[in-house]
């Protein structure tokens, strides 16, 4: 098979960047959309070329390294992969690709496709976590979870921080990515304590960093790697009205042993 | 000669950890917050280390390659965790998972860090869980087991097909907490490029940013690498494309032991390799042989579809050779089988290398249903991958390099034998012996960096004369000197072949001659063949562009030059193990029908290799003595 590729190439962050054309020759339909990358940047280096800058790691859909916006569409056609997913025989022969990093205020371009989304990392530092020590947890079994909610919990928890969801909103909202991890610790009890706070100080991280709010269009479910569905937002909306309420001294709801101490 | 000292403590094998944490010397609180530890790495060992570090009120700077702490490789681990829980009262105890652990490395490992790691297994869960980490669990609300290969107990906890990855998440975000907390400083994308001795301590590292190329000098009063395993040593590996020996190769160069490189683990279920261009193997959890029946047609060359082949003209060919264990018998053991019925020509797909792993019996027994709740994830990956459908026809598997038990040797503290170095995660060797069973490297990553590393290094920061020093100290600058020059020399080859080129041909020649049977015309042969490749490189080797930039191809000519020095390490362990045990499977010492035949009177030992510059590594022997399990001939059939 044979491809053209426009390439977006930067050389740093303050530089302005552009297309340029390559030919990728001699691709099979089993080669990943990876493989087929490496395969161009070993033709350009031994043309004594840079190869193009990009991020990959596990190359099975889980580190969250990889990060193309292929044609238009972050990770590319297929719902529900990653980009190291993507296989060539999903293209047909000859096809023109477009090539671009995810773009976001929030995400500095730093080279080439490869873009800074440590702002991520800073929301989860501002909240993402339950705040136990290590040492002295209790047995394992003394906390029972339904079979549902732990599913539920386990939906959420399945985000791999890859960023395609703010690459893909018009607001670059990273509402699902907070989303999940809202909703996966508020779910479980373990989390409960700090339900409030949590949901409170990542949201306002997210503010902080750049990225914009939600607007309702569900691109981000749409190019989640991980098929994590909008109704998180959902979710998350409603922790933080709940938050609201409990930060305004309103007696919570729950009487459960794991409720905030409001 | 260099005295290997394991400080295991004396007395029964119970209590040897209770009283050891007890004699331990404490550091006051006071005093923490004076002492910086280094923690490189961010998997499930260095981040749990960090983290818990930070917790107790050290300074730590933490340190890793990739852009955000998250995505280090234990993230890929599919299939569980094992903890001596014994819900299932199904006879498990911390004695059994010790036992398992030990028969299952073939007595090539520690009692008594084998009897440690299982004790605290069952902390490890409770810890996770009060983290929020959504285990998979019962109707009734309880936590939910499966069995795993090398046992007969259900131990292993699960979070459907990425327990690795919750686990570590549920890691990264106790790491998170402690950047909150400023306890923790954080320097992604960073990598280490040499150690920095004072004095013979380990006082710091030499990082490169690997955004600006900026190389600095970052001294502590400990060094702790959590820096992984070196499978992708043979290129195509089941590891992600970053992992790297440097970190561990560079503490060689500088003094601490490398034990046993030759133990590495050869998973049998990876996607068989498709074609040349391929970058990675993609592995299919372990846990798929609960179920799943592996297979080959009975007569050579039988190209009839699988579904055209009558059951009377299939081989089972686990369940035939280990009646016992059947399809679940440990990976070793399991690869060598796949091998063995592969080089008879009764291999299946392209080039014959390939076994089918069956799922239709188990769909008669139990539906679809049932089995896509299982393995669904799994199914949906090896379907993307193949464009075949593994609930039509049986998906094929070949064994590939995964994990690796060698490591740098450490003693019962997890300390290497430089003073202040510690390592822990599959960076050392301690624990899986010859061969590691599944689920246990989450086990042993976390067991390491949330419960014994944070106690052991506390007595050394206790008891060491550690003076204060300089970023600028007069060795900081020798070693900054030395890393910088090094990436010039890199940049300054200009030649026409790239750093892949030599990788992929290092990894073949390894595959073939350190692979997963081994012999001593192969080996020699590498070992003559290494340094000819090696010279080569450094000839001919082109990396494009600045040392002072983002340069991808720079970090990985790096690392690549780290792997052609190492591999020669990897083969002189090979050579001289003149046995068969685990994973290391020498052809000349096998039984009649094929199976390892292990020496204990010659090899019962850990094998410690000191380095030497320009000549052969330094052999140091640590006996391992047996009081707990006599060492038996390891039978799964």
């Amino acid at each position: 098979m044979k491809f053209t590729l426009k390439i977006w190439r930067q050389n740093g962050p303050h530089e302005r960047g552009q297309f340029v054309t390559y030919e990728a020759n001699e691709v099979s339909p089993g080669m990943s959309f990876l493989e087929m990358l490496d395969g161009v940047n070993q033709r350009l280096l031994t043309q004594g070329e840079e190869p193009v800058a990009f991020e990959q790691d596990c190359r099975e859909g889980i580190c969250g390294s990889c990060s193309l916006v292929i044609n238009g569409i972050p990770h590319g056609p297929d719902q529900g992969i990653t980009t190291c997913q993507l296989y060539m025989r999903r293209f047909s022969d000859g096809a023109r690709i477009t090539i671009e990093p995810w773009r976001a205020r929030a995400f500095p371009i730093l080279k080439d496709l490869v873009v800074d989304r440590s702002a991520l990392d800073r929301i989860m530092q501002a909240g993402g976590y339950i705040s136990v020590n290590t040492g002295g947890a209790v047995d394992g079994n003394v906390l029972l979870i339904g079979k549902d909610q732990a599913e539920t919990a386990m939906d959420a928890a399945s985000c791999i921080g890859c960023g395609a969801c703010v690459a893909a909103c018009k607001n670059a909202s990273a509402m699902l990515f907070v989303a999940a991890k809202v909703s996966h610790l508020a779910t479980l009890p373990q989390g409960r304590p700090e339900r409030a706070s949590r949901v409170s100080a990542m949201l306002e991280a997210m503010d902080r960093e750049g990225f914009g709010t939600c607007g309702n269009q569900s691109e981000c479910e749409a190019v989640c790697p991980k098929s994590i569905p909008v109704r998180f937002i959902a979710n998350l909306n409603r922790e933080y009205l709940r938050a609201g309420i409990v930060e305004s001294g309103l007696p919570s709801e729950s009487q459960s042993p794991y409720a905030e101490s409001s | 000669m260099r005295r290997l000292d394991s400080k295991i403590p004396s007395g029964p094998l119970e209590s040897k950890w209770d009283r050891h944490r007890f004699s331990e010397k404490l550091v006051s609180p006071n005093n923490k917050r004076k002492l910086t530890v280094i923690v490189v790495g961010t998997g499930l060992a260095g981040a749990s280390a960090a983290s818990t570090l930070g917790q107790l009120g050290y300074h730590v700077e933490c340190f890793c390659f990739h852009d955000s702490p998250r995505r280090a490789h234990s993230i890929a681990a599919q299939g569980g965790i094992n903890a001596a829980k014994n819900y299932q009262d199904d006879g498990d105890s911390v004695g059994r998972l010790f036992y398992d652990t030990i028969k299952g490395g073939d007595f090539r490992s520690r009692e008594a860090n084998v009897y440690r790691l299982a004790q605290v297994s069952t902390q490890i869960i409770d810890q996770c869980v009060a983290l929020g980490i959504p285990f998979a669990r019962e109707y009734g609300g309880q936590l939910a087991n499966r069995s795993f290969g090398g046992v007969q107990v259900s131990r292993t906890f699960y979070c459907r097909g990425q327990t690795g990855q919750q686990l570590l998440l549920g890691a990264y975000s106790a790491l998170c907490w402690q950047i909150e907390r400023g306890q923790v400083t954080m320097h992604p994308r960073t990598e280490l490029l040499d150690l920095i001795l004072v004095d013979g301590q380990a006082r710091g590292i030499v990082a490169r940013d690997l955004v600006t190329g900026h190389i600095s000098a970052h001294t502590a009063h400990a060094v702790v690498l959590a820096t992984g395993g070196y499978s992708n040593v043979y290129y195509l590996s089941t590891n992600a494309s970053g992992c790297n020996v440097t970190a561990t190769y560079r503490a060689w160069k500088h003094g601490a032991s490398f034990a046993n490189p030759c133990f590495t683990q050869i998973h049998p279920t990876a996607i068989p390799p498709g074609d040349a261009h391929q970058a990675k193997l993609t592995l299919m959890s372990e846990s798929l042989r609960n179920d799943g029946r592996l297979w080959v047609p009975r007569a050579p060359s039988d190209y009839r579809s699988p579904g055209d082949i009558p059951s009377a003209d299939r081989d089972y060919f686990l369940e035939r050779r280990y009646p016992r264990f059947g399809n679940l018998a440990p990976r070793d053991i399991a690869s060598r089988a796949v091998k063995v019925v592969c080089d008879e020509g009764r291999g299946v797909g392209p080039g014959g290398q390939g076994v089918y792993l069956d799922f239709s019996d188990v769909v008669e027994q139990q539906g679809l249903e049932v089995v896509r709740e299982r393995y669904g994830n799994l199914f949906d990956m090896y379907h993307r991958i193949t464009g075949e459908d593994a609930h039509q026809v049986p998906m094929r598997i070949y064994p590939a390099p995964h994990y690796t038990m060698g490591g740098l040797w450490v003693d019962y503290n997890l300390m290497s034998t430089v003073p202040g170095l510690f390592v822990i995660g599959e960076a050392n060797f301690a624990d899986h012996g010859a061969n590691r069973l599944g689920a246990s490297s989450l086990m042993q990553g976390l067991a390491d960096g949330y419960f014994i590393l944070p106690y052991t290094i506390g007595h050394y920061l206790a008891t060491a004369k550690l003076p204060s020093i300089p970023d600028d100290h007069a060795d900081a600058r020798e070693a900054m000197r030395l890393v910088a020059a090094r990436i010039h020399r890199l940049l300054a080859v200009q030649g026409r072949r790239t750093a892949a080129m030599f990788h992929r041909e290092l990894g073949t020649l390894l595959w073939n001659h350190c692979g997963m049977s081994r012999n001593e015309g192969g080996l020699t042969s590498a070992l003559r063949s290494i340094p000819t490749l090696r010279e080569e490189f450094w000839r001919e080797v082109m990396v494009p562009g600045s040392g002072e930039s983002f340069n991808q191809e720079l970090e990985y000519a790096g690392r690549v030059a780290d792997y052609l020095e190492f591999a020669e390490l990897l083969c002189h362990d090979a050579l001289h193990r003149h046995e068969s045990c685990g994973a290391h499977f020498r052809e000349e010492y096998q039984t009649e029908d094929g199976e390892p035949r292990r020496d204990d009177g010659r090899f019962a030992y850990v094998a410690a290799w000191e380095y030497r510059e320009g000549a052969v590594p330094i052999l140091h022997k640590e006996p391992l003595a047996f009081e707990f399990v006599p060492p038996t001939m390891r039978s799964y059939q």
